[in-house]
């Protein structure tokens, strides 16, 4: 009962956000599917944008001064923005790969190998 | 016996459910079931957001990430899901290789972690969470988007303050960025029809 009853640190955090990013990265190697690599990206981030909104706290029990504070949310906002317009454009490149390959297997996609 | 701390309890939780499911994420060969489960992993970050004192971050993640990002991936499964690519296996060698290479970084990040703990010198003392003052975020997030700081009024040092002037430029940046980003996207993925073949017979 003692991991319920301290509170939560920057480490907690930061543990979260290590494993999301690691998972994230092991989903980009190991799908074939095109769409699963790009939730891997997704995965990493998020991992990513977890460590910055976990520095910029002020309830994680680190000393009011040191934290990035509004920054690290601000900065965790244009990461998402820019998560969506990435998936965007990658989505509509996934697309039109598939129309005219017929296949979303990314190993298939070696048309430009020298 | 010890007060329980809520808060934990909450992020145990929610922390538990995202890795949980990031794992599975992996784990799964199966696209659309993949699309299931980031939905709830990226539903719990907004949980750890919100137990973070971030709301607004928390309510972004919520409606752009979880209902807007995610439904375009979901999207992007429907239209490509024909039977031999719903779920396409990797090979055990690969899988090897990745777990190696995700396990050395995964323990490297771990480190980096636990050394952390004390990086702003000593750790405060908690106050029970009915004395910590609840401060809602949105207010100003939104006026340092317009290029005011409300919450470095306080700052003292000059050199300091001449760094902290505001989003504007970036807020104008990435919505630029953004709009070119969506016509872009429009136009690679668009329909495309294919030529109409004049039948060569036609003259005849």
């Amino acid at each position: 009962m003692n991991l319920l009853t301290q509170p939560v640190g920057l480490t907690h955090y930061l543990i979260v956000g290590a494993l999301l990013f690691v998972t994230g990265l092991v989903c980009m190697a190991t799908k074939r599917n095109a769409v699963g690599v790009l939730m891997g990206i997704e995965l990493v981030l998020n991992g990513a944008n977890i460590n910055f909104v976990a520095f910029g706290s002020k309830y994680l029990g680190t000393a009011h001064q040191c934290t990035l504070g509004l920054d690290g949310q601000l900065i965790a906002l244009i990461v998402i923005v820019l998560a969506a317009a990435e998936a965007a454009v990658a989505l509509a490149i996934v697309l039109s790969y598939y129309n005219n390959h017929i296949t979303v297997d990314v190993d298939k996609a070696d048309e430009l190998k020298g | 016996m010890e007060m329980i701390n809520w808060h934990t309890c909450f992020f145990l939780l929610f922390a538990l459910i995202s890795c949980g499911f990031a794992i599975a994420i992996v784990a799964s060969s199966n696209v659309v079931r993949m699309a299931f489960y980031l939905i709830i992993t990226l539903g719990s970050v907004a949980g750890l957001f919100f137990l973070a004192g971030a709301d607004f971050i928390g309510a972004v993640q919520l409606m752009v990430y979880v209902g807007g990002t995610l439904v375009l991936l979901v999207f992007g499964v429907m239209l490509t899901a024909r039977s031999p690519f719903v779920s396409m296996r990797t090979g055990g060698s690969q899988w090897i290789l990745a777990t190696i290479v995700g396990g050395s970084l995964l323990v490297i990040l771990l480190q980096a972690a636990f050394s952390v703990e004390n990086w702003s010198g000593e750790r405060i003392v908690q106050t029970t969470s009915a004395q910590q003052q609840i401060s809602p975020t949105s207010t100003k997030i939104g006026l340092s988007l317009i290029g005011l700081r409300v919450d470095q009024l306080e700052q003292q040092d000059e050199t300091l303050r001449a760094g902290m002037s505001g989003y504007l430029l970036v807020f104008e940046i990435i919505s630029v960025h953004l709009l070119v980003v969506l016509v872009g996207a429009a136009y690679l993925a668009r329909a495309k029809r294919r030529p109409l073949k004049e039948p060569s017979n036609s003259k005849l």
